[in-house]
């Protein structure tokens, strides 16, 4: 691991997650539910917070358990750990919020197999403290969080002229472009929404190169200013 | 009879389990980049998938559900697929090494693919009894593989494609599977 030498705080932990390797939008991890459930705002926030339990719970005991386990066997016990980890999070919705386990369906049990969880597990609990791991779960799962309802925001706005969850109505549903509600709409909305966010990457890392370039041959042209200047001063004596 | 190939039907194209279902995304993504892998991919899956469903399901109805441990079923059910996927692993390798050659990359990578677990449980939700559950489970992962080996050749063409850079890869991928998804809509009519 590049980063386990360079500590990194906290914040900067939480806020890679959120932006700089966003699972849904630039590492693209996780796909089944971010397009399955981000039919409405509500479904998606509910899918994204579950996840970031989820991810909090297994990465704290992954970190914690990670000089016992067997490096051979790691991969089948920290699928254990997170099946745990997920029924129990399956119960506790099927108690308490039962409308949130309706509708998140097949894509609850399924969590098990979600890429970002086991990613996260071997990519970085597996060797980091319990403390950093904390927080890269906090940082990944709510970047998962904020992926997800951005595209529902999309797709219910558009899709049906408002948004349920705030209770805000644009315009009337029949003048909505319903399809973006279908399996189609959400392959749709996803790829246009990365291509952008690509697009605008792109063109911030050549405004940045651009302006290094600037830099560095601003500096060239002194640096040769100063030699001519140098060879002409040298040049003087002689000819004198 | 009728209702096995309606089954049959509905499996393989209408609730297509990538253009409808949105399982094994990660996967189809990944993999449809090249037509050999996704050939290699798509196969392995079939094998796994009509094997984990048929130990699944008899799991399931013959030891779980008699003895009240239907909460159990996660945990039970991503175990039988990771001993699965590694029982097929070495008896491949035993007893067909030229398709272990061909296979076997794609094997381990099989037990985070969430069609394998979500056909395990979509058998278990919507009640089929053992031939319905043989027929579904043979038929959606021959959907997968139909529709990841059809995207690799759509996915080759798109390499010559003039796609802006920002669109390139993963973002162009994802705007011809909507395309994809919206002729599979034509085949509601057909059940």
């Amino acid at each position: 691991m590049a980063i386990k030498k360079k500590r990194i705080t906290p914040k900067q932990n939480i806020l890679k997650g959120l932006f700089k390797e966003n699972p849904t939008f630039v590492l693209v991890l996780g796909m089944c539910p971010t397009l399955g459930v981000t039919t409405s705002l509500d479904n998606a926030l509910g899918m994204g917070l579950s996840v970031l339990v989820v991810l909090i719970l297994t990465n704290s005991l992954i970190s914690l358990i990670r000089n016992i386990v067997p490096a051979e066997i790691r991969i089948p016990v920290y699928i254990v750990v997170i099946a745990l980890v997920v029924t129990l999070i399956e119960w506790f919705l099927e108690a308490y919020v039962n409308g949130l386990y309706n509708s998140l369906g097949i894509y609850l049990p399924l969590i098990v197999v979600n890429c970002i969880i086991l990613g996260r597990a071997e990519a970085y609990a597996s060797d980091n403290t319990i403390y950093d791991s904390l927080f890269d779960a906090i940082g990944m799962g709510l970047g998962f969080t904020l992926g997800l309802s951005t595209l529902a925001f999309v797709r219910e706005l558009f899709g049906t002229g408002g948004i349920q969850l705030l209770g805000i109505q644009l315009f009337d549903s029949t003048n909505a472009a319903g399809f973006l509600i279908t399996p189609t709409g959400a392959f749709v909305t996803l790829g246009l929404l990365i291509g952008i966010i690509n697009t605008v990457r792109i063109d911030k890392q050549n405004k940045a190169k651009a302006i290094m370039d600037e830099k560095i041959r601003v500096a060239l042209a002194k640096k040769k200013a100063k030699q001519e200047a140098l060879a002409q001063a040298k040049l003087v004596p002689e000819v004198a | 009879m009728n209702d096995l190939i309606a089954l049959a039907f509905t499996a393989f194209l209408v609730q297509n389990i990538i253009l409808n279902q949105f399982l094994g995304i990660c996967s189809f993504l990944g993999v449809s980049n090249k037509r050999s892998s996704a050939i290699g991919m798509g196969l392995a899956v079939f094998f796994v998938i009509v094997l984990s469903s048929t130990v699944t399901w008899t799991i399931y109805w013959k030891m779980l559900y008699p003895y009240g441990l239907t909460f159990m079923r996660t945990i039970v059910f991503i175990l039988v697929v990771a001993a699965m996927v590694q029982i097929l692993e070495m008896a491949i390798k035993k007893f067909a090494p030229p398709l272990y050659s061909a296979l076997g990359v794609y094997l381990p990578l099989i037990t985070t693919n969430c069609t394998v677990l979500g056909v395990a449980i979509l058998n278990i939700q919507n009640e089929f009894t053992f031939s319905e559950m043989l027929v579904f489970s043979a038929f959606t992962s021959l959907g997968y593989t139909a529709i990841i080996i059809t995207f690799s050749y759509i996915r080759e063409q798109m390499h010559k494609a003039p796609i802006p850079a920002g669109f390139k890869g993963i973002p162009a991928g994802l705007i011809a599977a909507a395309i994809m998804s919206l002729l599979f809509k034509g085949f509601v009519g057909l059940i």
